[in-house]
């Protein structure tokens, strides 16, 4: 099987201010796993994107085995056997999979054959699913094999998965490889998006590799190193984060059985838990997206109250502290969501500064706000965590992605944090910014600080703690020395494959 | 005080009259909510749809061409919301409340010459055998037909949500407009239709106060119906039946109250008058303090198809 399934010829879109994609060409043959690899805003959404018919290109063309292809809508995308499960998941929270899998496909039969269909499927590929249940209450897992099935259901010939991984824990991606590699076996095409190296290289079998919406090369990924690919995608070398030896010294943080219901609709509650971290000591917290770590971040900076001996800082219990009691103490928080939760979108960044620096860095002088120093503080963590922007003055939703995130990190690091707690700290950001932002955690931790880092990157928590836990369902697993600890014990920590080894892959 | 001078029999029978503009007004907004759009404009749709009810039905002589011109003008009306919302992404809440007033407004002005007026009103539907059933034939079948109309709607809105491709959709678009747009569907017309499906119920709702009910125009006649309707719509946590309950409550509460001002209930009238707002309201809050609701995820929120 080597024809072209799908040739793409000259892709170009641009949209005001930017070229998303330039010139864009490769070809994915039938039955191959094809990577297409790139940074954040290197163009990789887009071009899938047209691919599925939901963005028109300005110009160049594309066929399918060999016939032209221009698909108006994802509809006729679909009718043409492309098939695409989103990074983002486009699932309704509220309604059934069923329901969920009927609104993707064309010409959904009955309801009950419908069910019997993804019961018959959901087999065949190992991927268990009960068409009845809500997919709100669903873990991220389970919410991505609805959207593999309802794209199975067609019996694709090219199958788009974008950033497939990243909510899986270790168990549950080798058991996605086994469900990509048997449709590879029965001649489908995947097309595959991604930016861990590792998984491309032992999956892949060529891979294109965009950088600002050029295409830079296509490779056999197993043939070239993970840092050559990281090379080509970044377009320099870059340094990676050094841990220097450390002491630690006494517990600064401690939390004790900490239960506490989440605010949110679909969301995890903390159940019992308890951990301690020592100052100079970065503890990383793993976990599949969705198993509290927003609820425990909440409670950490204090936006979720809770029980006074909790938390203590110090030996002072702190749980039913406020957030500006907290930063007052010195236990500073970064939370994941950087326009809306760690930054307000529309406001200028040294407002942005001002909001959670107002007492430590005495931006207020009896109630009223001292812009001039508010200034100062925000062209600091500017020149200090090189944000690239024009200046303070420049609203946060105008900056991107790396550089906003290495702002509202930058901004808690320079309030020099006892403790301070990261939830996502590099989500979506390019390799440069992350290694800029790991290292910046690493010397604040050098400096005495305690940190937790919140993540769904297991690289990342290697790289930069020194103990690791994992949250499963709103609990906390047991914390280990970082040193010596197997992908296995990760994943088992992380809550294992979620009863999917309960799955009989036929065949 | 004499309670013997309530016929229990006529109460209940004149609930489901008293209960249908309501009905109507609410079953439409929760379609138009169920996709999303949170549309506060009912109470001007409701009345723009009693004026231009009448109207049609004094000039034309005929009650039923009259629901038909309340419907298209409400539905109208309801189309200027859906583009200033859809297209031109103006905020909902605001757009709703003036919506609210356009109505209002409009309505006194092309209401002007028709006060004092009466219209041609329908007839009550005589099934034989069932309308001569003994206490139950006058409380269920001696009624017109846009009673029974609004229950087959409230009926059809119910099986259309639940088992058709349409009602999926629909849902789907309320519940995440990003995803239904990245699955293909188009979230804008889909609302637009939905916009004025509300709006032409509303319109109905509307034209049986100034045909039926009252059968009379006068200024501001709604009074409130409309809001009431978009409390029902919320206490029903989205679900047609329950809004059927919730409507036949008001409207229960509203004929109880007035019969017992007949009967010289030695309460002030304002109290009375103000108890179906009230007992509606208290519902409302006791059954979200349960914490139960059912509200579509994207209610209220602004779709543009490049964020």
């Amino acid at each position: 099987m080597t024809g072209t399934l799908l040739g793409i010829e000259g892709l170009t879109k641009a949209y005001p201010g930017v070229v998303a994609n330039d010139d864009v060409s490769f070809d994915i043959r039938e039955g191959e796993v094809h990577a297409l690899l790139g940074e954040n805003g290197a163009g990789k959404s887009t071009l899938v994107k047209m691919i599925y018919g939901l963005v028109k290109p300005d110009s160049g063309h594309m066929t399918l085995r060999g016939e032209p292809y221009a698909p108006a809508e994802p509809r006729a995308a679909r009718a043409s056997g492309v098939a695409m499960v989103f990074q983002h998941f486009s699932l309704f929270d509220a309604l059934s999979v069923a329901e969920n899998i009927a609104l993707g496909m064309e010409n959904p039969p009955k309801q009950r054959d419908l069910a019997r269909r993804i019961r018959d499927v959901s087999e065949t590929y190992g991927l268990p699913l009960d068409p009845a249940r809500t997919v709100g209450g669903l873990s991220a897992g389970e919410r991505q094999r609805v959207e593999i099935v309802r794209c199975l259901l067609q019996e694709p010939r090219l199958f788009i998965m974008d950033e497939p991984t990243s909510v899986l824990t270790p168990q549950e991606v080798e058991i996605l490889f086994q469900t990509l590699r048997k449709l590879k076996a029965e001649g489908t095409s995947i097309l595959y998006i991604s930016h861990k190296l590792e998984e491309i290289r032992a999956l892949c079998d060529h891979a294109t590799i965009l950088r600002l919406g050029k295409k830079v090369a296509t490779c056999t990924p197993s043939e070239k190193s993970a840092r050559e690919l990281a090379e080509m995608m970044v377009g320099a070398s870059f340094e990676t984060p050094a841990k220097a030896p450390r002491e630690l010294g006494d517990v600064v943080l401690k939390v004790e059985g900490l239960s506490l219901p989440s605010p949110m609709e679909f969301g995890t509650s903390l159940k019992d838990i308890s951990f301690e971290v020592r100052a100079g000591e970065v503890l990383g917290l793993g976990g599949v997206a969705g198993n509290g770590q927003d609820e425990l971040l909440a409670a950490l900076s204090g936006e979720l109250p809770g029980a006074a001996g909790a938390v203590t800082l110090k030996g002072e219990p702190v749980g039913e502290m406020g957030p500006d009691a907290r930063r007052m103490r010195g236990l500073l928080s970064g939370p994941e969501e950087r326009l809306g939760h760690a930054a307000a979108p529309d406001m200028s960044l040294t407002e942005n500064a001002l909001m959670t620096a107002k007492m430590r860095e005495g931006l207020v002088r009896g109630g009223f706000l001292d812009w001039g120093k508010a200034r100062t503080f925000a062209e600091k963590v500017i020149e200090r965590f090189d944000v690239r922007t024009p200046g303070p003055e420049n609203a946060a939703r105008s900056l991107s992605g790396g550089n906003l995130q290495k702002f509202v990190i930058g901004r808690e690091v320079l309030q020099r944090p006892e403790v301070l707690v990261v939830n996502q700290p590099t989500w979506g950001v390019d390799a440069a910014a992350a290694a800029a932002i790991r290292q910046a955690l690493l010397d604040l931790a050098a400096g005495g600080a305690a940190i937790i880092v919140i993540s769904q990157d297991l690289d990342e928590l290697m790289e930069v703690s020194d103990r690791f836990g994992a949250l499963n369902g709103g609990r906390m697993s047991e914390i280990r020395p970082v040193d010596g600890l197997s992908v296995d014990q990760i994943g088992l920590m992380m809550g294992g494959a979620h009863d999917m080894e309960v799955a009989h892959v036929a065949g | 005080m004499d309670l013997s001078a309530i016929n229990p029999i006529l109460l209940i029978a004149s609930l489901m009259v008293s209960a249908t503009p309501i009905l109507l007004a609410a079953i439409g907004e929760m379609v138009t909510e169920k996709a999303g759009v949170l549309n506060l404009g009912v109470e001007g749709m409701m009345i723009t749809g009693a004026v231009v009810g009448f109207a049609v039905g004094v000039n034309s002589g005929s009650p039923l061409l009259g629901f038909v011109g309340a419907a298209l003008a409400s539905a109208l009306l309801s189309l200027s919301f859906g583009l200033l919302t859809q297209y031109l992404l103006s905020n909902q809440v605001a757009t709703g409340l003036g919506l609210t007033l356009v109505g209002l407004g409009l309505s006194a002005l092309i209401g002007k010459p028709y006060e004092g007026i009466k219209s041609p009103t329908l007839g009550d539907i005589h099934l034989p055998l069932l309308s001569d059933i003994p206490v139950i034939g006058p409380i269920l079948f001696q009624h017109d037909i846009m009673v029974y109309l609004s229950i087959a709607l409230v009926a059809a809105v119910w099986a259309v949500l639940k088992y058709t491709r349409i009602g999926l959709v629909l849902r789907a678009v309320g519940e995440n407009h990003d995803a239904a747009h990245a699955l293909g569907y188009k979230v804008i017309r889909i609302r637009l239709l939905a916009i004025m499906f509300g709006g032409a119920c509303a319109g109905l709702g509307g034209a049986y106060l100034s045909l039926v009910r009252v059968p009379q125009w006068t200024e501001g006649m709604t009074a409130g119906a409309g809001w009431i309707a978009l409390a029902i719509v919320v206490f029903a946590s989205w679900k047609p039946w329950r809004v059927l309950v919730g409507a036949y409550l008001f409207g229960g509460v509203t004929v109880l109250q007035l019969n017992l001002q007949a009967a010289g209930l030695k309460v002030p009238v304002e109290y009375l008058s103000m108890s179906p707002y009230l007992i509606t309201i208290l519902v409302l809050v006791i059954i979200s303090a349960r914490g139960f609701h059912g509200a579509p995820a994207s209610l209220g929120r602004s779709f543009h198809a490049s964020s």
